[in-house]
């Protein structure tokens, strides 16, 4: 899996939203699917468009994710997430300002965790998940 | 003559750009653009003739006054009620509903009274009812629609039972376009001595609303979808059920006569409308109807089954295009799936297109499970829809599935 560093480096070389939506598109379908065990209300998001179902695991104090969407797009952005919380402490997950981040990829605001859409619901149950592993 | 590029021209919204994209707005079932008198309505009373309603002596508050009571009017005209005092202003459909489950409901009906709803209703009309059982031990009903939508008077029938006291239906469902047959539907709910209430949220978007001919007790819609402001909406109920029914808010306005004890309350539709109302788009409201009168319910209807039929024309062309909701009676709604495409993942295509679409469960949920989806796209029109939208609408989703 790309860092997020790599994966900004290639969005920003990608010029129409048609160019950024397929590549976009590509990062879902790498996306690993989730078993299906998972697949279940406990391990919902809600508050997206889509299904989106997040999983975490605590291995040595490191925070691991894994998650999943019906909607190709949403694992797309899965995936995008998953670079950037990837290998964190909890503390390091609070610390993140993933709207910066994902400012950065110009995807545009539908598509960014931002305060006004479904996205922000994701990084919200991300950090919900880190702060019960803090203590 | 129907001309709808001219009348496009009253929205200035629809010649907004995206991009290089045209807008191509097909959302209006949530909500609908303003016609340029609408504003220019609520730009005149606040610059011109604002005051507080129902309160001053002097010119400026009789004149808002007056405005106001104008626009009672104005809504009586538009849904055919035999007085304007049957014309309850709210915020919206919504606040309408509940208006009558916690008055109404929730003084006259008894344990093991039943209120019927049917698969199709908007949470709006379900979930205030919901509260209405636990709280007053009534049970809920809720009548079959066919697979493709369509009203099925068996199954409405089969429900219907003397221990029935309501029957609440939207007369448009806004995820599958079907029309009820409300006017048929009501005679044999009265038959059995069942009050009706109608949602025409969507119904009075699309066609003329008569209360008097459906014969309905309570009847509400929304403001904002009938290219009025947002923020006012209308409850209609006949006078003789009105008069019994109990305040629903108290404060101002609503008073007859106040001691530090006691209070006798104002007779309808005073009694309903506590506080400071959302008078200036209440008189938005008017314009907006008044606006709507003046173009004709007939001939909107008309302009928009033209739609409806190339609608169908253009997107039964589309491989993997299913339509949800193909009763006979259809009005501009069209919930939609696209094979192998999430209607999230198609919204955003449309967006970026400059097609507003919606998609989710359109605050309808066990209807879009009923139908079997967790999330549908749904594309709606309005009176100003023209047919380059749907062209416009038919490339964007070929474009998605070009993407996919
Ligand atoms: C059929 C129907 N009923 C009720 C409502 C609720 O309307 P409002 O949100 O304006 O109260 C809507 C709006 O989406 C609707 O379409």
């Amino acid at each position: 899996m790309e860092t997020i560093e790599t994966l900004i480096e290639n969005f920003s070389m990608l010029d129409s939203w048609e160019d950024k939506y397929q590549y976009l598109i590509e990062l879902g379908e790498k996306l690993p699917p989730l078993a299906p065990e998972y697949k279940t209300e406990a391990w919902k998001v809600s508050g997206c468009q889509s299904q989106v179902w997040l999983v975490p695991e605590n291995i040595d104090g490191k925070i691991y994710f894994k998650g999943d969407s019906d909607a190709i797009m949403v694992k797309g952005i899965i995936y995008l997430l998953l670079a950037v919380y990837r290998n964190k402490s909890a503390q390091e997950i609070k610390e993140i300002e993933v709207e910066k981040i994902f400012a950065k990829l110009g995807l545009g605001e539908h598509l960014s965790p931002s305060r006004r859409n479904g996205m922000m619901s994701m990084v919200d149950k991300i950090r919900l998940y880190a702060a019960s592993f803090e203590s | 003559m129907y001309d709808v590029e001219k009348i496009r021209a009253d929205f200035p919204i629809l010649a907004r750009q995206f991009g290089t994209h045209q807008n191509v707005y097909l959302d209006s079932a949530a909500s609908a653009q303003k016609p340029l008198c609408v504003v220019e309505t609520l730009t005149r009373v606040y610059l011109q003739s604002y005051a507080n309603v129902h309160r001053g002596m002097y010119p400026l508050a009789e004149e808002m006054t007056a405005e106001y009571e104008k626009a009672r009017r104005i809504v009586q005209g538009f849904i055919n009620a035999k007085s304007a005092n049957e014309v309850v202003f709210t915020r919206n459909a919504t606040e309408s509903i509940n208006l009558v489950a916690s008055s109404w409901a929730e003084t006259f009906l008894s344990p093991d009274d039943e209120i019927l709803v049917s698969e199709a209703e908007h949470h709006a009309n379900l979930v205030p009812w919901q509260r209405v059982c636990e709280k007053k031990g009534c049970r809920l009903k809720v009548f079959k629609i066919g697979d493709d939508g369509s009203f099925l008077p068996e199954e409405y029938e089969k429900l219907l039972t003397e221990k029935t006291k309501l029957v609440a239906i939207t007369a448009m469902s806004n995820v599958l376009g079907t029309i009820f047959p409300i006017k048929q539907m009501t005679q044999k709910a009265h038959a059995i001595g069942a009050k009706v209430l109608v949602d025409a949220c969507q119904f009075a978007v699309h066609r003329q609303i008569d209360v008097l001919d459906l014969d309905a007790d309570f009847l509400a819609f929304s403001g904002h979808k009938t290219y009025g402001p947002a923020g006012i909406g209308v409850l209609y109920a006949k006078s003789e059920i009105l008069n019994k029914m109990p305040p629903y808010q108290c404060g101002g306005d609503m008073v007859d006569k106040v001691t530090y004890q006691h209070t006798t309350f104002a007779e309808p539709p005073a009694r309903f409308e506590a506080g400071t109302p959302s008078m200036v788009d209440a008189i938005g409201l008017g314009a907006a109807l008044e606006y709507m009168q003046n173009l004709g319910l007939k001939d909107i209807t008309a302009h928009e089954e033209s739609l409806v039929r190339y609608m169908f024309e253009k997107t039964s062309e589309i491989k993997g295009f299913k339509h949800i909701g193909t009763a006979p009676d259809k009005g501009g709604v069209f919930s939609f799936a696209v094979e192998n495409i999430h209607p999230q993942d198609l919204a955003y295509v449309l967006g970026k297109e400059g097609v507003a679409i919606r998609i989710g469960h359109h605050c309808a949920e066990p209807l879009v499970e009923r139908m079997g989806y967790t999330s549908l796209a749904r594309a709606s029109f309005g009176l100003y829809t023209n047919h380059s939208d749907i062209d416009a609408f038919v490339k964007a989703v070929e474009k998605a599935q070009r993407f996919f």
